[in-house]
């Protein structure tokens, strides 16, 4: 734990606290349908158009039940669009590698987890998916489900901040302009400084170059069906072939990876993530990728605080999620810095710490402020592998996930999951004091405290649900890549990322079977939706109710006193959720890495 | 909602994804890669080496060195390694056999081949596979242990050969970001060509 890594963790924290509120007054804007931009002259006509063609009146805003069903409608589309791509691309344009089609079951798991912003990759994109895939398939959903959840979270805070009143907003004029104004412009810019680092934007084909010096390696032999050959002993088959040529795969990435990035969704165009050279190829554009994931969510903070009226609160849920973000990269920074023992035992000078899965370029640090950032946060792009993080390091992103992804959160539905947090806390706090809850003037009722319990359920059943069912299947342990407490971290942390709609990996697990891509994209599908509806139905209810006006016992919930509270409760749900699984996990290899010289 | 109504929810849920697809999935990476071309061709085109009329590699992406005149990169997982159209990691765990036994076996061939003793530590960078497989640098301590060998295939003094790790050595950006590396083509491409 070196004094770069403090001095950049400190830049981290400061810029993102920095760029709060300038962002935060940015989003007010946008996400009022009235709301001026300095951007109106060259878009405002465009919007109008845009309103036209959808044949939609600007003016009307929607229930709570009439905004969710135009959401459920749109990814629907959505979702048929990208698999009807993904199961066509061999007859679309721009696939100069000739790929064929995606399998059923893999289209099926691709759409959905673009569509609910998880980006769950079955597939390696370089050697799977076409150009126009990658650009209109999968990006179309970087924009949208992003710009989707940015949506819901500015509903559940018209919710809060209403009173008596029946409609939150309206869904296509919160997704339009937000995709306008805001994701459009940010990504241009900074898919040209992405460039500029040496990320790639063309529509060539894969470049071949000639080895400055050729080598030989042991390939292994299949036979005509693709199965690998093995000799009598059962060792794989291996012929000697030389390598003069290298084949470098291109395509439109830049594009891609700024909106990836910006939006949370993390879907990598390249197979090893933001860990590719192409896609991450200077510490610097690793630094304001990682600054990129947060900024949306963090300016969320303010844009809740202005919206209510209580500009302190915003700060207070933003510190909440700051001390939770600290812990974690503190964790995971000191378990990887501290580097593999057995490697030690064989004479590795780790000094530069666990170097397996990671980049030199990048080193412990930023891989593992990466790695706390995209799980605290719903992005799920990488650039250290995950899977081979010590056994505590890997506990960090797995936990994150689990406890909801409210640190920063993905871009909307971080704020809309830590909101339920904040009504539980103020829920317990009441029961604590005697008194009936109230949040910001609102009695908290029977009703909100169940919707919000349901939309906490709802993870903890996609998770150990489907974890539980994984692990005691053939269909479950089939695609392991490592055996013993390692493997069932794979196969819970799948379950996970794709419940806590994040995308990121333990990534040896070979998911590209029909099995775990229908489980997966089922549990996509229920974290998502099956979270936003109880969401949805308490702004609803939240709405309709009358504002009091403060009075002695309120509870305040703009102080260190509540900060403490949110964390707590954020982490008590967590822990008593998830704490016997983790035990099977990662912690129980901790305790066997440091304890033995057990192998698996 | 009545039945109208949600057909007339389709219809609009439709058209916003087909203007969308135009605005976002068309004019934008169009436009991005019209800058980018017309800014920053040469990294917007993969950073590639053109070198007496062939294109010998890029310098971002690792090429799988052996032979003794030449720095080796780290140990590649993506493909049969170093393949640019297959990038990924090995995805071992900490406590995978497999795991170690690989590196086990890279310590004995990185010590063989730079002529150190049995105890002297290896970098870990030298010895582990990258997150993708293509990481186109390795640490200065590794480069440094390289030295020696290479001059001696080279037959090249020591000093010269130091001087030119220097060169090839990028800092941390703007002095504090990410960690000091050797790009590893770049520096052979010199020891070969001179440029």
């Amino acid at each position: 734990m070196d004094i770069y890594g403090w001095i950049q963790l400190a830049l981290f924290i400061g810029m993102l606290a920095l760029l709060t509120k300038p962002v935060g007054l940015y989003l007010v804007r946008v996400l009022d349908p009235m709301g001026r931009t300095f951007l109106d002259t060259a878009l405002k006509p465009l919007e109008s158009t845009i309103y036209r063609l959808m044949g939609l009146d600007p003016k009307a805003e929607q229930d709570w039940k009439g905004y969710t069903i135009s959401l459920i409608l749109f990814s629907l589309a959505g979702l048929l669009f990208t698999y009807a791509i993904l199961r066509l691309q061999h007859l679309l344009p721009l696939n100069p590698q000739g790929f064929g089609p995606m399998s059923p079951d893999l289209a099926f798991n691709t759409a959905v987890s673009f569509t609910t912003n998880t980006n769950w990759q079955s597939y390696g994109g370089e050697s799977t998916l076409s150009y126009f895939s990658q650009m209109v398939g999968l990006t179309f959903h970087n924009f949208a489900s992003a710009a989707t959840g940015i949506a819901v979270a500015a509903a559940l805070v018209r919710g809060i901040a209403r009173q008596t009143a029946k409609t939150l907003g309206n869904f296509w004029v919160d997704l339009v302009r937000v995709n306008l104004y805001l994701l459009l412009p940010l990504c241009l810019i900074y898919a040209v400084f992405l460039v500029s680092q040496g990320a790639i934007q063309n529509f060539k084909a894969y470049d071949t170059a000639s080895l400055v010096e050729s080598y030989t390696v042991q390939e292994p032999v299949k036979d005509a069906t693709g199965t690998p050959v093995k000799d009598q002993n059962g060792t794989q088959v291996t012929v000697e072939k030389k390598m003069e040529t290298q084949t470098i795969a291109q395509g439109p990435l830049a594009s891609q990876a700024a909106i990836k990035m910006l939006g949370t969704n993390g879907g990598g165009f390249m197979n090893a993530n933001a860990a590719h050279p192409y896609e991450n190829p200077t510490p610097l554009m690793n630094f304001i990728q990682i600054l990129s994931i947060f900024l949306i969510p963090s300016a969320l903070t303010w844009y809740l605080g202005r919206m209510v009226g209580n500009q302190r609160h915003g700060w207070v849920v933003w510190g909440a999620m700051a001390f939770l973000f600290l812990a974690g990269v503190l964790v995971c920074w000191w378990a990887e810095a501290a580097g593999n023992p057995h490697l030690t035992a064989l004479g590795v000078d780790q000094l530069s710490g666990n170097m397996e899965g990671k980049e030199v370029r990048f080193g412990i640090f930023n891989s593992a402020l990466f790695a706390t950032v995209t799980t605290d946060a719903s992005c799920g792009a990488v650039n250290a592998m995950h899977d081979s993080f010590t056994p505590l390091g890997g506990l960090i992103p797995l936990l994150n996930i689990q406890l909801g992804e409210v640190v920063f959160g993905g871009v909307g539905a971080g704020l809309y999951g830590m909101l339920i947090f904040v009504v539980l806390t103020v829920f317990l706090s009441g029961l604590m004091i005697g008194r009936t809850p109230e949040y910001l003037g609102k009695k908290i009722e029977a009703y909100d405290v169940k919707v919000s319990v349901l939309a906490v359920l709802i993870l903890c059943i996609g998770i150990l649900g489907f974890a539980a069912w994984g692990a005691v299947s053939a269909w479950g342990i089939a695609g392991l890549n490592n055996t013993g407490p390692h493997g069932l971290s794979e196969i819970l942390y799948a379950y996970s990322s794709a419940t806590g709609n994040n995308g990121s990996a333990f990534a040896g697990l070979n998911a590209n079977t029909p099995w775990l891509n229908t489980t997966l994209a089922l549990a996509m599908l229920i974290g998502r939706f099956f979270f936003i509806i109880p969401v949805m139905a308490l702004a609803g209810n939240l709405a309709k109710k009358k504002l009091a006006p403060p009075h002695t016992g309120s509870f305040p919930v703009s102080g260190l006193t509540f900060l403490i509270l949110l964390v707590g409760t954020v982490l008590i749900v967590g822990a008593l959720t998830f704490l016997p699984a983790l035990a099977l996990g990662p912690i129980v290899e901790h305790f066997i890495m440091t304890g033995s010289g057990r192998l698996f | 909602m009545k039945t109208t109504e949600y057909l007339k929810e389709l219809r609009t849920a439709l058209a916003s994804v087909l203007v969308l697809v135009v605005i976002l999935c068309g004019a934008y990476p169009f436009a991005v890669w019209g800058i980018g071309q017309a800014l920053f061709p040469n990294q917007a085109n993969g950073s590639l080496i053109q070198l007496k009329g062939k294109m010998v590699g890029s310098s971002l992406i690792a090429q799988g060195f052996k032979g003794a005149a030449y720095f080796h990169p780290r140990p590649s997982a993506a493909g049969q390694g170093y393949d640019a159209s297959s990038s990924g990691g090995s995805n071992l765990g900490p406590t995978s056999r497999k795991l170690i036994d690989s590196v086990t076996e890279r310590i004995a061939v990185y010590r063989s081949e730079n002529n150190l003793s049995p105890q002297s530590p290896v970098p870990a960078d030298a010895v582990t596979s990258s997150g993708s497989g293509l990481d186109p640098h390795i640490s200065v301590q590794n480069a440094r242990l390289q030295a020696p060998r290479v001059a001696k295939a080279r037959n090249m003094s020591q000093e010269r050969l130091r001087q030119k790790i220097d060169t090839y050595t990028e800092g941390r950006d703007l002095g504090i970001f990410g960690e000091p590396r050797v790009n590893v083509l770049n520096l052979n491409l010199d020891l070969d060509y001179g440029r």
